[in-house]
């Protein structure tokens, strides 16, 4: 076949198409990592969460993520006996520095870790006019800064509040479990400091993991189940007034 | 924090859409409501409204031009918007927008203005001179064709454009409510109701500003108004206005029978942050009273002067409530915490990016854009009448 300088013209911008597709799929070289054996999740065992802080400040230097904005962030719940649908929370500055004491009296106090769910059916990318947020097929849902229009939009579709906008790159921002370390057999920031093993990365197609003995002894809950997310983010001992 | 009472989640603290995401539904809202006025007349033969049929085509295409410039300054990556029409995202409403506005534009609006004004520019391009001239010849993209047999092809065309326009105008708007309608996430937002409440009200907004401009542009060229047309548009208003009123209430009512767990919040948001807005602005003043001026024309007989001074005042206040309405739920929208125990608040930057300054210099420009179009293409047809042989009457 004869290419004319026509064919040419027209082949260019269709050959420059295909090309940004197969630079956006190629996922962050990891020799030996295979997107296929892992599916991941996090598991919370509310009960040890002692609200230091720690995760929030080992996510923010690990990730560089701004002041004011987060992806890891530790809520403190005051509910009273009389009025368990509508607890008193507070996270000064997301927990980062642990919490003053409470000056709440009576009821129960404690601290909930919040992050990315990793939704299977996540809302978010969804709605993203572009596909610039992404599940990978390992079930962590990231975002492409190179791509992101920064309409917001997935930051209204999230039902979490998981979202923020990066000042600096105005692109969206968020959890992603540490990706870059968890492809290369480390565990995520967060987990990683957590003194008390109140957060372990888990991986659902590891028959090895002690995530299924965990799930198969306890009570597990995820957040907002009613919005059908299939939330990845797996938590022990949840209170039904946390939102 | 300061502006935040309860908890928001931290995240949420910052509202996401501005005040030019207010303004990018009410400018669709006026297209669509202008494009099903004068389809009105092209379609449903209400030959009343004809006087302002070809000005409402000219008010659909000059806020249709503008429609988009709030989304993209809005953009934190306005570069890539190009990207929606490369690679939409197939599951988002949003990634439908390029696609649907150029539909709009170029299959419906341009084309069915062109074809009603061929005739008018093939005269122009041959009765001025200079750089008008060369313009009208561009526009006549070489159809200069106007005996009597083309000019019925082309209102045969127009007639069918029109046809596929009404559909393509409730699609526009509609689907900007869905945009909103189908965010799970957020209560004040997730209604199937949202779309049909958005194409209402974009129709009675659309059929305002026509109303108001016609009535503002005859006034000023020391014309008579039609009274026989403003009557009619003012009729139609009162209709569409109760219907997307009705929609309105049905939803409120709904809420508020309902009660599910979002409502506790919502309702302390509507008494307290959006008491004004929502309350005050957009229930009482923009819709309940003109819906009352207006009824009173067709109860009431009243004379010339006091039923133009009541269709200037209910259409004022109608567009006033319909922005209220766009902003209740754009900005409303974002006030409280999808944790439901706090609300954050919203503050408006004056001369930013976003800011009012913009929203202002958007709201003014399509009128710009508008008065340009009148100069160049006419609507009233006696002003142009050039003449030129074997050609046929101007509609």
């Amino acid at each position: 076949m004869n290419v004319t300088r026509r064919h040419m013209l027209l082949l260019l911008p269709a050959a420059a198409i295909a090309w940004k597709h197969v630079l956006a799929g190629t996922p962050e070289a990891a020799p030996n990592y295979k997107l296929s054996e892992h599916w991941w999740s996090m598991l919370i065992d509310l009960p040890k969460c002692i609200g230091c802080g720690n995760c929030v400040r080992a996510c923010q230097t690990e990730n560089d993520v701004p002041d004011g904005y987060f992806r890891t962030w530790v809520e403190r719940y005051h509910v009273t006996d009389y009025d368990i649908e509508n607890p008193h929370v507070d996270s000064p500055d997301g927990g980062k520095k642990g919490f003053p004491p409470s000056k709440e009296e009576g009821g129960k106090n404690f601290f909930v870790p919040k992050l990315c769910n990793h939704c299977a059916d996540s809302p978010c990318t969804q709605v993203c006019p572009v596909g610039a947020t992404f599940i990978s097929p390992d079930g962590v849902v990231l975002v492409d800064k190179k791509y992101c229009l920064g309409c917001r939009y997935c930051v209204q579709a999230c039902p979490y509040g998981c979202r923020f906008i990066n000042p600096a790159t105005e692109t969206a921002e968020k959890c992603t479990l540490c990706y870059h370390r968890i492809t290369k057999g480390l565990t995520t920031a967060c987990c990683e400091s957590c003194p008390t093993g109140a957060r372990q990365l888990a991986d659902l197609k590891n028959p090895n993991d002690p995530i299924h003995e965990f799930l198969k002894t306890h009570s597990i809950q995820v957040l907002k189940p009613y919005m059908a997310t299939h939330a990845k983010v797996f938590y022990n001992g949840l209170d039904g007034s946390v939102r | 924090m300061p502006g935040v009472e309860g908890f928001m989640y931290p995240n949420e603290i910052e509202l996401q859409w501005s005040v030019l995401i207010v303004l990018y539904p009410f400018l669709t809202g006026l297209v669509a409501g202008a494009f099903i006025l004068a389809s009105l007349e092209r379609v449903f033969q209400v030959q009343e409204v004809k006087p302002t049929y070809r000005l409402a085509l000219l008010t659909a295409l000059a806020f249709l031009l503008v429609a988009p410039l709030p989304l993209q300054l809005h953009l934190g990556h306005p570069e890539r918007s190009y990207e929606m029409y490369l690679t939409p995202h197939k599951t988002s409403a949003m990634a439908m927008f390029g696609f649907v506005y150029l539909w709009y534009l170029m299959a419906v609006l341009v084309f069915e203005i062109w074809l009603d004004y061929r005739r008018d520019i093939v005269v122009l391009s041959q009765s001025t001179t200079g750089w008008k001239r060369m313009i009208y010849r561009v526009m006549t993209l070489g159809s200069n064709n106007i005996s009597e047999h083309a000019l019925h092809v082309d209102e045969r065309v127009g007639w069918v454009i029109t046809l596929i326009g009404i559909p393509s105008a409730f699609l526009l708007h509609g689907y900007v409510g869905f945009i909103f309608g189908s965010i799970k996430a957020n209560p004040w937002w997730s209604s199937p109701l949202m779309p049909v409440v958005f194409i209402f009200s974009a129709m009675v907004s659309g059929i305002a500003t026509v109303m108001l401009i016609y009535m503002f542009v005859t006034w000023a060229r020391k014309e008579t108004i039609d009274m026989r047309c403003v009557d009619t548009i003012a009729r139609y208003l009162l209709y569409t206005f109760i219907i997307d009123f009705g929609l309105e209430m049905l939803d409120l009512i709904h809420r508020i029978y309902e009660s599910d767990e979002s409502f506790r919040s919502l309702d302390f948001m509507v008494h307290t942050k959006l008491y004004v807005s929502h309350i005050v602005v957009q229930i009482l003043l923009g819709t309940v009273t003109p819906i009352t001026l207006l009824a009173l024309t067709q109860v009431v007989r009243l004379g010339e002067m006091a039923r133009k001074r009541i269709y200037a005042l209910a259409g004022c206040l109608t567009l006033m409530g319909i922005f209220a309405m766009r902003w209740n739920v754009v900005i409303g929208g974002q006030l409280f915490s999808k944790s439901f125990l706090g609300y954050t608040t919203y503050k408006m930057g004056l001369v930013t990016r976003e800011g009012l300054l913009m929203a202002i210099v958007l709201t003014i420009l399509p009128l710009i854009i508008l008065w340009g179009l009148v100069k160049l293409l006419p609507p009233w047809p006696e002003k142009n009448a050039g003449s030129l042989a074997g050609a046929a009457p101007a509609r």
